[in-house]
This record gives C-alpha cells, sequence and structure tokens, in this order.
C-alpha cells in the first residue's frame, strides 16, 4: 500500500470582513476538503478567520532570494514616488 | 566566498534581519533549529498524553472542556511547529520516523506519570509555566517561521497556565485530602519543571553559538531563575510548599537562592529510563500504525475522486 506523504498546502485566512487574506502557515491533507476542514481546526480555533484559502504548495512560485537585488532594483531610485519627494510652501496645509 | 556569505549572514543576524527559508544560511544553522524546532513539535505531540489520560476522568464538564481545549491546542502548537521544521528541508515522515525510532528527542517532562487529577492542575501551572518562560523568547527568534509559529503558541499558552493554576487554587480550598493532593503534585512536579531549562550554562555547549545566531536570546540558568522567583509567590497565595528546603530570599542577589538539581535523575530520563518513556513512545508508534489505513484510504479517496473529475473533463471536452 502506499507510503505517500499527503500533500503540503498553504494555508491563507481572512480575519474578518473587510481585510484581505494573510498566509498562516502550512499543513499536509490529502485534499481540498480536508485541507479546509484542517486549516480550521489548526488556524481558527479561536475565531480567527472567516474564510479560508488553501493552495497546494507546489503551486505556488516565487523569486529567487540570491537574486532579490535586481528584481527590485527598478524602484530603488525612483524616490519621485513618494509624496515627501515634492517641496511645497509650509503654509499649504491639507495636501 | 563561503567566508563572505557566512559574514553576510551574522551581519544580517547581528541587525535583527529575519532569516526566511529560501535565504542562504550556514548548514550548521539549519540543523541546530531543525533539531530545535522538530524536538519542540515532538513535545508537544508527546505533550498530549500524560493529560490525555484524564480527559475522560475530569471531575465535571467544565474542566473536562477545558483540558480538551488545552490539549487540543497541543496537537496544534505541535502542527505549526512541524510545518516551521520542514521549511528547512526535512519531510514530515521523516520528522516523525525518527521521534518513532528514538532518534529525536521531546522534553523529558512528559515522562512522567500523571497519577491524580492534581496533576492536570500541577502539569498546567508548572510546565506550561515553565514552557512559557522558555517561548516568549523565541518569539523573536531570528528564523521567520519559527518565531512566527511561536507567537501564535504564546498566544494560545497562557490560558493553559491559568486553567491549571485555577485547578490547584481549588484544590488548595478544598478539603484537607484535596489541598494534600495538590501538595503531592506540587511535590512531584515542582524539580523536573526546574530540569526544563536544560542543563547549567557551564554545561551547556550548543548555547554560546545559539546565542549569537538569536535563536537563544536568554541562557538556561538566566530562564530557570525567572521561573523560581515567579513560581515562589503563586505558591504562597495557593498554601502550598515548593519542595526545597533551600530555597531562600538572596537581598544582595534580588533573587531566591534555591537547591541543586539532580541531574543523574535528569540524564537517565534523557536517555530514556524515565518513569514512562517506553509508554509514551509506544502510545505513539501505535497511533501511527493504527493510523495507517486511514492516511493510506484518504489518499486512494483523493486519487479516485481526481481521477473522476478529469474523467468528467474529458469526456466535456469531447
Amino acid at each position: 500500500m502506499s507510503n505517500k506523504e499527503w500533500p503540503l498546502w498553504e494555508v491563507f485566512i481572512r480575519a474578518k470582513q473587510g481585510l484581505n487574506h494573510k498566509h498562516v502557515g502550512s499543513l499536509h491533507a490529502a485534499d481540498v476538503q480536508m485541507a479546509i476542514e484542517n486549516a480550521r481546526d489548526v488556524y481558527t480555533r479561536r475565531m480567527e478567520g472567516v474564510s479560508i484559502w488553501v493552495v497546494e504548495s507546489k503551486h505556488l512560485h516565487a523569486n529567487e532570494p540570491s537574486e532579490q537585488d535586481e528584481l527590485f532594483d527598478p524602484a530603488n531610485d525612483k524616490i519621485y514616488r513618494h509624496p515627501t519627494f515634492y517641496i511645497l510652501p509650509e503654509e499649504l496645509n491639507h495636501m | 566566498m563561503q567566508i563572505n556569505l557566512e559574514e553576510a549572514f551574522q551581519k544580517r543576524i547581528d541587525d535583527e534581519i529575519k532569516i526566511e527559508p529560501r535565504d542562504w544560511m550556514p548548514e550548521k544553522y539549519r540543523k541546530t533549529l531543525l533539531r530545535q524546532i522538530s524536538q519542540h513539535a515532538h513535545s508537544e505531540i508527546v505533550g498530549m498524553l500524560p493529560e490525555g489520560n484524564w480527559i475522560t476522568r475530569a471531575p465535571n464538564l467544565r474542566r473536562k472542556v477545558a483540558l480538551l481545549a488545552k490539549v487540543q491546542d497541543e496537537a496544534g502548537h505541535g502542527l505549526y511547529l512541524y510545518s516551521a521544521a520542514e521549511t528547512l528541508g526535512m519531510s514530515r515522515d521523516e520528522m516523525l520516523n525518527e521521534l518513532h525510532s528514538g532518534k529525536a528527542k521531546y522534553s523529558s517532562i512528559f515522562n512522567y506519570p500523571t497519577l491524580t487529577w492534581a496533576d492536570m492542575g500541577a502539569i498546567g501551572w508548572l510546565v506550561d509555566g515553565a514552557a512559557i518562560m522558555n517561548q516568549v523568547p523565541l518569539c523573536r527568534a531570528s528564523y521567520g517561521p519559527y518565531a512566527r509559529a511561536m507567537v501564535r503558541v504564546c498566544k494560545e499558552e497562557s490560558f493553559h497556565q491559568r486553567q491549571g493554576y485555577e485547578i490547584m487554587l481549588t484544590l488548595c480550598q478544598g478539603t484537607p485530602e484535596q489541598k494534600a493532593m495538590a501538595q503531592d503534585a506540587l511535590n512531584r512536579w515542582w524539580w523536573p519543571s526546574m530540569m526544563m531549562f536544560g542543563p547549567n550554562d557551564d554545561n551547556s555547549p550548543n548555547s554560546a553559538q545559539s546565542t549569537k545566531w538569536k535563536i537563544k536570546r536568554f541562557s538556561n540558568d538566566e530562564l530557570r531563575q525567572k521561573f523560581v522567583d515567579v513560581s515562589i509567590p503563586q505558591a504562597e497565595i495557593l498554601g502550598i510548599t515548593i519542595p526545597d528546603k533551600d530555597l531562600k530570599w538572596n537581598e544582595a542577589r534580588g533573587h531566591y537562592d534555591f537547591g541543586v538539581i539532580n541531574w543523574d535523575e535528569f540524564n537517565q530520563v534523557v536517555a530514556g529510563n524515565g518513569p514512562c518513556n517506553k509508554q509514551r513512545l509506544k502510545a505513539r508508534v501505535d497511533a501511527w500504525e493504527k493510523g495507517a489505513w486511514v492516511r493510506e484510504a484518504a489518499v486512494a479517496y483523493a486519487e479516485k475522486r481526481e481521477k473522476r473529475n478529469s474523467n468528467k473533463e474529458n469526456s466535456n471536452a469531447a
């Protein structure tokens, strides 16, 4: 019989209406229904959530941490994207 | 190159920048964490056994639901920690194999028996109390997934200690027999709880490196002292006596002095010769082996459903 380990799932919880789902951790489950039920038992025992997303970890893709600098480099020299870059008179309020 | 990587790594640690799973890390950092986190996870799981012993015999429904919730939390804590450990590259099954084969350790405290209901009080009060003292600084550990898991654990743990202390308080305000039961539980659990902080600092060879890597923030002896200092007034409120004739306030140190720990006993229990080592491990192995058919059936069911769904899709396409 199979000695297969149940696949790994990443769990995302929406804490309350109006907030985005946030990654809370991972767990093993044989299928999606079990993943959601296990996520409920493991991550929402104290009403921490109103909605659960699960996705099999193998379907998540990420950038290479070792290439992080190059990847995020384009934003480094664009301070004009921030409001504080602009010099305005002090008497100007509420802008 | 390796030297530079290690220097850069240490600099990040010094700057309090967390390390995440796919970041470069020294092999020894990975191994140290893997050992510590998996051991911690195993402790949560084995830690359910001594208390599980009393769920069906709790004195009333209020106590029963609380104990049940506490034990369920411990299962949850084990799962948070296993998934944190898995990010370091060891599979869940490998970790469980190490537990079941006796290669991996778990906290020695769980190798002591729970003889009376008062033990549920003493465990919550002292064992969870000592665990909290150990765990709160781990919320700031340098490895992100571990620190995040510990934040969740610590949030949930404080109810554990309070429910234990409440059990002790109720017994201590009860009949003389009930109070004697609480005293007996304190007598048996005090020293094993003191041992939970690990060997004395001068006998703890890995501590320096773990401190440098900011996995560890306080030394074993510092944490133990803190535990003694907070426990004494708690015992006074209960009106029972900590079984240590050397306990004495030391004005100069601003701390309580306490007696010498029986490290022979500690080493014996770690080596597998505690009162319940065999029983605990057997319970885990039995649960794993007897649950095999459930795990297999779940996989077979998931595969069957997957196949049925893809057949349906194919026929729809045709």
